[in-house]
């Protein structure tokens, strides 16, 4: 695994102003791994999410993807965005778009694909996440659980090295939180390399490679799940823990 | 009374040419317009930065001057052309700041997200303006820019003042043939409510088929 990192990122800064968001993180994610992040709010954690593929551009440091550098804006980084997928908190489906055109813009756009086979490709991805019959809606017509998992059938439609995803249950109903998580374990079983932004605990027992706890823009614990939620080394994970698995 | 039925002939030729400069400049208007809203957001600096000057200049420049300066201006540096050819450039040019800056208002409606899931998914600029950003921001701005091109009709009375033929300038004719001036102008206010009216239905069509439903 260790030769072959997909992601790694190398003394990273990133700033707010004043505010120190991102403090020399180091990280490599490995082809095929899935590491779930977690850290209280505030911890830089979303930050770090959308830092891998320049969403947010950092201040120093370097991140590489599959070996190659992240460009600066521009075309390079285009290409370069989409091998990564990323699913947001906010699903960010086009509004103005039926589920299938959501699903087939990029690749006929970037990708270039073929309209007939594109579709087809969709309504495949449609089907592998339980939404074939809902392929000619609006968004707005989908529940939160439902647009989030077509918002991951859009990200798959790149067929991209890496997913990346930025809190995708935080916005959804308590019931609607396990049919997207059912989605993500799929995935990591099929050796999808996945970083994921989550509160979810239970995912991150049951699907992660790694747990990286952040606090206070810092990288505090990178370990296996196993050994983080039975033994926390620091006592800033301790307390979250603490606070969290009580109830 | 008899002002419009002795003269249809000469407001007729002055309505039509009303009409062709609202056409052509509303045309040239809201394209150069949606390409400056582009350049405003551009992640280029130096297009941000000609879209900015763009705006400005033409936004606080007074329309008369504007004229002045195409039509007396342009011919000096070897570029003639038909005054009504000058007077589209002039009234599209400086309508397109307005309209510029209303589209880019629309585009500060759509929510943040819709172009950054279009960017993560490898989506270029243009790309994300064209298919995600812009057909989202046009419904939002569909009131803002008729109530431009309405504006624009009107202006484009002053291209009379430059020999243009156009529906305000039918005043000095019928005038010499001794008309009273009231009558005159109460048709040449009924010959601009036909156009502006048509845009406003045009635009209250557009707005019910395409418009945000709140």
């Amino acid at each position: 695994m260790a030769g072959d990192a997909l992601i790694e990122m190398r003394r990273v800064n990133k700033y707010y102003g004043k505010l120190h968001v991102l403090q020399d993180i180091d990280l490599t994610v490995g082809r095929g791994e899935v590491v779930v992040v977690i850290g209280p709010s505030g911890s830089g954690k979303s930050t770090l999410c959308r830092t891998i593929n320049r969403l947010e551009p950092i201040h120093s440091g370097t991140i590489t993807l599959d070996g190659h550098p992240l460009p600066e804006e521009g075309r390079e980084l285009a290409r370069l965005r989409a091998d990564v997928g990323m699913v947001f908190q906010s699903f960010n489906l086009f509004a103005h778009k039926t589920v299938l055109a959501n699903i087939t813009l990029a690749p006929l756009k970037v990708r270039r694909s073929g309209k007939e086979a594109a579709e087809r490709r969709a309504r495949e991805l449609l089907d592998r996440v339980g939404l074939a019959s809902q392929a000619d809606k609006y968004p707005a017509q989908l529940s939160g659980g439902q647009q989030q998992r077509v918002a991951i059938a859009r990200a798959l439609a790149m067929e991209p090295k890496a997913l990346l995803f930025d809190e995708p249950t935080s916005a959804l109903d308590p019931e609607m939180i396990n049919e997207v998580l059912e989605v993500m374990r799929q995935l990591a079983q099929e050796g999808m390399t996945m970083v994921v932004v989550t509160h979810e605990m239970g995912f991150a027992r049951s699907a992660a490679n790694r747990v990286v706890f952040m606090a206070d823009g810092a990288i505090v614990e990178d370990r296996t799940p196993e050994e983080f939620f039975t033994h926390p080394e620091s006592d800033r994970a301790k307390d979250f823990l603490s606070k969290i698995l009580k109830h | 009374m008899d002002v419009l039925t002795h003269n249809w002939s000469l407001y007729g030729k002055g309505l039509l040419g009303t009409v062709e400069l609202t056409v052509f400049a509303s045309l040239l208007a809201l394209v150069l317009g949606v390409i400056m809203a582009g350049f405003r957001v551009a992640p280029v600096g130096s297009l941000r930065t000609f879209g900015t000057v763009w705006v400005t200049v033409l936004r606080n420049t007074p329309l008369t001057l504007l004229f002045f300066a195409v039509l007396l201006g342009l011919p000096r540096f070897g570029l003639v052309l038909p005054f009504d050819v000058f007077a589209i450039l002039a009234l599209g040019c400086y309508t397109s700041a307005f309209i510029c800056e209303a589209v880019r208002s629309g585009i500060n409606t759509v929510p943040v997200g819709q172009g950054e899931a279009a960017r993560s998914l490898g989506m270029t600029f243009a790309q994300t303006l064209g298919t995600v950003v812009l057909p989202q921001a046009f419904r939002t701005v569909i009131p803002p820019v008729g109530s431009t091109l309405i504006a624009l009709a009107k202006n484009s009375a002053i291209a009379g003042s430059f020999s243009v033929v156009e529906l305000l300038g039918t005043y000095k004719t019928l005038n010499e043939l001794g008309y009273s001036i009231i009558w005159s102008f109460l048709w040449i206010a009924v010959g601009y409510l036909i156009v502006t009216l048509t845009i406003s239905a045009l635009f209250n069509v557009l707005e019910k088929r395409w418009g945000v439903a709140r």
